[in-house]
């Protein structure tokens, strides 16, 4: 399956996957609140390669918004949450060196 | 009058190094260490170093330690930021009989709330049985906590063996470390724990600094939410001073471990062999695996707190055991565990030795201890021997 068909899109916008995506690497901020998620996405995102892809795990709500705002912000690729039972997994594709 | 510290487990005084490297960040490097300019940048630099090394004296990883406040604080995060963690997995904990009140009522809080707890019991020395706990393991099963050493007996837990029941059967082990982690090799990667509670007051560093060591990947809940410190596991401005202070004394202790053991090992064997040589007194904990400077007793017919306030007169300072016996007037939970009668019980005290203890003053305690149990004994109203009556015990779990 493409991404694009991984991808769809729910009432509110948010980017929601089908199954998770292959992660060149993955980090898990269970239990940690704002701005944890946004902190740990930046550091993480500094220690992948251009084109690589991050998974960021966590049960912050706000992470809803604030990361794929994060992403545009930065102008690294959003490229979907895929709810597990207890958590979210949020795919990030690293677009330019840092 | 001679003074002569002889409770270094209740707390060591602050080794001249460590309030050396503390006291610049009382007065001129006050920055807040989450501040964007030079005096914050220096702050959280003081703070990852005193990480490194404080995760150097257990063989962790920097980023596995988490500042806290205390060794309470650390056990009561250990506890309750697991069992919140894994509760969805299941909601039972193990935790041996003679754990620290922080950890027994910590434990005792999540009962309330839901977890089923097993208190294991301990044998005569206070050893936990390993394979006691692996018969105590369910599907349910999500934390084992076993203290690492007693403060109050001495006696050494086989951490090694029980990291091997619970790495078998996919738990996680948390061990209190704080009596020993400073006072005997520690190292996270041989004992394979998951958390581990350690404190610098225990190693010739302040009071108000501790840690716990989480293996990385472990989920926890934090206990204190609101800021970034501590990776947003502990909320709260860092008290800089302390954690610098931990941090020195940590790396102080990791090159001078050894030779403070070769040296209060045999001054410690000396006060436990002069000590035996006195009528109906009795070494409690285990006689070699123990702390090196703990020498533990229950002296018949009389009262730890007559024992500890004669000697105190005497210019000796020692303890009687745990806050619960010497405060509340209760028989120690420990004791009654490991099989000591409550009428025996109330006779406990504890002598603990440090880097300062020399052999001048084991000769002047050996020299006064049976003086004070001789005196104690003919004032006694039990010398005659032990009537029916008994001191109520603590509400230690069955």
């Amino acid at each position: 399956m493409s991404l694009a068909e991984a991808h769809q899109l729910d009432n509110s916008g948010i980017k929601f996957l089908n199954q998770p995506i292959k992660a060149d690497s993955e980090t898990d901020v269970i239990y940690m609140m704002c701005p944890m998620h946004l902190l740990t996405l930046d550091d993480k995102v500094k220690e992948i390669r251009k084109g690589q892809v991050l998974s960021i795990l966590t049960d912050y709500d706000g992470a809803l918004e604030d990361i794929p705002e994060w992403c545009s912000k930065t102008g690294n690729e959003f490229l979907g949450i895929y709810e597990d039972s207890d958590h979210y997994k949020f795919f990030i594709r690293k677009a330019k060196e840092s | 009058m001679k003074k002569i510290y002889l409770d270094h487990v209740a707390t060591n005084p602050l080794h001249p190094e460590v309030l050396d490297a503390m006291m610049p960040y009382f007065r001129d490097d006050y920055g807040n260490p989450l501040s964007l300019y030079g005096p914050g940048f220096k702050a959280r630099e003081a703070i990852e170093h005193a990480r490194e090394s404080s995760a150097s004296l257990i063989n962790a990883k920097a980023k596995e330690i988490i500042f806290t406040a205390s060794g309470a604080e650390s056990n009561n995060f250990a506890l309750k930021g697991i069992a919140y963690a894994l509760q969805s997995k299941g909601k039972h904990i193990i935790v041996s009989k003679v754990e620290h009140h922080s950890i027994l009522n910590s434990a005792r809080f999540l009962e309330k709330q839901g977890f089923v707890v097993t208190y294991l019991p301990v044998d005569n020395y206070g050893l936990v049985d390993p394979e006691a706990v692996r018969k105590a393991i369910t599907g349910e099963t999500i934390l084992i906590s076993i203290i690492h050493a007693s403060p109050e007996i001495g006696t050494i837990q086989p951490i090694g063996e029980i990291s091997r029941i619970a790495r078998e059967k996919g738990v996680l082990l948390h061990t209190d470390s704080v009596a020993a982690a400073g006072n005997i090799p520690v190292d996270v990667q041989a004992l394979n724990v998951d958390l581990m509670t350690f404190a610098a007051h225990q190693f010739y560093g302040p009071k108000g600094a501790a840690a716990l060591y989480v293996k990385e990947g472990t989920r926890i809940v934090p206990l204190i939410y609101g800021g970034i410190q501590e990776g947003g596991r502990r909320a709260g401005t860092e008290n800089v001073p302390a954690i610098v202070g931990m941090g020195k004394a940590a790396e102080i202790t990791k090159r001078d471990l050894q030779k403070r053991i070769e040296h209060i090992r045999p001054l410690r064997d000396n006060i436990i062999s002069s000590t035996l040589k006195i009528d109906k007194v009795i070494l409690t904990g285990h006689p070699e695996q123990r702390l090196p400077g703990h020498a533990s007793f229950v002296v018949e017919y009389i009262e730890g707190e007559a024992m500890l306030l004669m000697l105190a007169a005497k210019g000796i300072y020692s303890a009687s055991g745990s806050a619960c016996s010497s405060k509340a007037l209760k028989s120690s939970p420990v004791l009654i565990s490991i099989g000591v009668p409550v009428h025996l019980a109330q006779g406990s005290v504890v002598f603990t030795l440090g880097e300062g203890t020399t052999s001048e003053d084991i000769t002047y305690f050996n020299e006064t201890f049976p003086q004070v149990i001789s005196r104690l004994r003919e004032i006694s109203p039990y010398s005659k021997g032990w009537d029916e009556t008994e001191a109520p015990t603590c509400t230690a779990k069955k």
